[in-house]
């Protein structure tokens, strides 16, 4: 899962100068399924009863441990729950620790990348060892010392992610700053005599910001992986919401006999991540016309 | 570059070992200051805890969880020192540190290194089969796969798209799901036993195996297109040995920087995959610290794998110099 955090860096390398024209191909089936995936999941977060008619949280005794029938789509946990109900219902929290852990390592990543890149030396070269030092504590370690100094709950979890994939996102906005600073059209506007600020705000900060919004939605599904990897290990969300990667913890005790409980939740989880890679890849391709292949 | 550096030799007649020292003694000052921030920051964030340590530890000792009079937090606060000024409890922790004291576990009452010491060998056989397999996988899958036909090059790339975004907790799980319980190759708790550690092994190596693939792949491409490639082939070696003896030595150089990150980011996966085979080692400490609110445990924890990290970067830099020659020099 930190394989696609270096992935998420390899994919904000500026793109390859292409002389020729892009072509894109018309059709993109997974391009599509992703979209229909990540459509589905966000009606289930905003309006979860139009998807299922099951309460996620109704105890049924008598039908535990089912697996995926026709009456339970995707079976049911030790005390009779639905399984496809509590997907369902968990994609709201799931997706709000996504996007809030996204927005605030944002948040940083732009403040100090702003500053690094438009800054002198000595100011870059602070905030670039800070980074550094932020980067030699691992996502997953510096949240757990979160957890443990103020103990588990969903604003722990968005602020450990947050602050855990931020220094990454900063070195990216801090080369693509610098990058638009040592270009023509910066250089034409000095020449022309605007002022500092008028060429900060008109022409660096947005042709610098950009390429954000492809990492923005690349983030999203990235920190998803993250929250629920806390949840996972019984750091996040409180048991009884359900919350993907909860889910998944409340499923460990039942995987010799009960596979569904701790395999389809991830289903969520995986399909929600790779279609907002997809998606996100493809945007970039149609933003920038790169050639670069599927991959 | 090339042209300035006779000039160079020229200005300081010194033994040509002389710049080696001087840079990687500047990177070795710059490992200790990054040490140090990272000390500095886990000590602040500690010190940052809503509430008082005090209570705490007294809460974890008696299991309750209640209000506590100044009185019966004082000889708690005497004994961890949390009395003394901030500054004085800071420089105790860098201190500390120094000697390799990483504190006392709030819940068992022993030094933080003992309870590492005691737990660290499974972790560390984990990490260090898993980077094996993930190398394996990746070399192998990319001097087989790359520049081949397309189907077999699709097939190759393809592979490596989807393990490196796999998240180890679910692929685990598949895994342990797959060929533990249905099929019964690997058993479902296998302890530190070797067999028992081939699950976690692939659950840790195989992501990582689709990254580093991908890496390499990207170089090994490039490197097959240079002039040195043809005229190897031009003067008959093998489509193999060309492979082999040309192109890998190039294409492993980003891997390598690559496996130096990748330590940290698979000590986060061995407590994950810990978790999943509820295997021993030093993640299950880290996850019940956490749960536990062991401070000095967790941050002992994070201090080492920060102190490794850098370590390792460290060490990437000098193996750098030693696969490619070129860099001794510049």
């Amino acid at each position: 899962m930190s394989a696609t955090q270096v992935i998420v860096d390899a994919e904000l390398e500026a793109p390859p100068v292409v002389a020729s024209p892009p072509r894109l191909r018309r059709f993109h089936p997974g391009v599509i399924l992703s979209g229909l995936i990540v459509a589905f999941l966000i009606v289930a977060a905003v309006l979860p009863s139009w998807v299922t008619s099951r309460d996620p949280l109704a105890i049924d005794i008598s039908h535990s441990l089912q697996p995926p029938s026709l009456s339970h789509l995707l079976g049911t946990d030790q005390s009779g729950r639905d399984l496809y109900a509590r997907i369902v219902y968990g994609a709201r929290l799931s997706l709000l620790i996504g996007i809030g852990a996204t927005a605030l390592s944002m948040t940083i990543a732009i403040a100090f990348g702003v500053v690094a890149g438009l800054s002198g030396r000595l100011v870059d070269g602070a905030i670039n060892r800070f980074i550094e030092v932020l980067f030699s504590f691992p996502v997953l370690l510096l949240a757990l010392l979160f957890v443990t100094v103020f103990g588990p709950s969903a604003t722990t979890e968005i602020v450990a992610v947050g602050i855990g994939t931020a220094p990454g996102y900063a070195r990216m906005v801090r080369g693509q700053v610098l990058a638009v600073r040592g270009s023509g059209y910066v250089e034409a506007a000095n020449a022309l005599g605007h002022s500092y600020l008028r060429v900060v705000r008109r022409h660096i900060l947005p042709n610098a910001m950009r390429p954000l919004v492809v990492v923005v939605t690349l983030g999203v599904g990235q920190s998803i992986v993250w929250a629920s990897g806390m949840s996972f290990l019984g750091l996040g969300v409180a048991p009884p919401s359900p919350e993907w990667g909860a889910l998944l913890d409340a499923g460990r005790n039942y995987v010799t006999g009960a596979w569904w409980l701790e395999v389809l939740p991830g289903v969520a989880i995986v399909a929600f991540a790779m279609s907002v890679t997809s998606i996100g890849r493809y945007v970039r391709q149609r933003l920038e016309g790169g050639l670069r292949d599927d991959r | 570059m090339s042209t300035a550096a006779p000039a160079e030799v020229a200005r300081t007649p010194r033994r040509p070992g002389y710049r080696a020292v001087q840079r990687y003694g500047l990177r070795i000052l710059g490992a200790i200051g990054v040490l140090w921030a990272a000390a500095t920051f886990t000590f602040f964030v500690q010190a940052l805890l809503p509430g008082d340590r005090a209570a705490l530890i007294l809460n974890l000792e008696t299991g309750q969880n209640i209000h506590r009079s100044a009185r019966e937090l004082a000889p708690i606060n005497s004994e961890y020192g949390f009395s003394n000024p901030i500054v004085v409890q800071y420089l105790h922790y860098l201190g500390g540190l120094v000697r390799g004291d990483l504190g006392t576990s709030y819940q068992m009452h022993q030094p933080v290194t003992t309870i590492i010491g005691a737990q660290v060998t499974p972790t560390i056989v984990l990490t260090v089969a898993s980077l094996l397999f993930a190398w394996l996988i990746a070399l192998v899958l990319t001097v087989a796969t790359t520049k081949r036909v397309r189907f077999v090059s699709a097939i190759g790339s393809g592979f490596e798209t989807i393990t490196a975004g796999l998240p180890q907790y679910w692929f685990g799980v598949i895994l342990l799901v797959v060929l533990a319980i249905d099929l019964r190759i690997f058993p479902v708790q296998g302890g530190t036993s070797a067999a028992g550690l081939v699950l976690p092994a692939l659950t840790l190596g195989v992501p990582l195996a689709g990254f580093i693939g991908q890496v390499t792949r990207d170089e090994f491409e490039k490197v097959l297109d240079q002039p040195f490639i043809t005229s190897a082939r031009a003067r008959g070696m093998g489509d193999l040995e060309v492979r082999l003896r040309h192109a890998l030595r190039h294409a492993v150089l980003p891997a390598i920087t690559l496996s130096g990150w990748a330590l940290g980011a698979l000590f986060s996966g061995a407590v994950i995959t810990e978790a999943v085979f509820a295997r021993p080692g030093l993640g299950n400490v880290l996850v019940t610290g956490a749960n536990t609110r062991d401070i000095p445990i967790v941050s002992g924890i994070v201090m080492l794998v920060a102190f490794v990290y850098v370590l390792a970067n460290l060490l990437v830099d000098l193996a750098y110099s030693l696969v490619d020659p070129r860099m001794r020099t510049s």
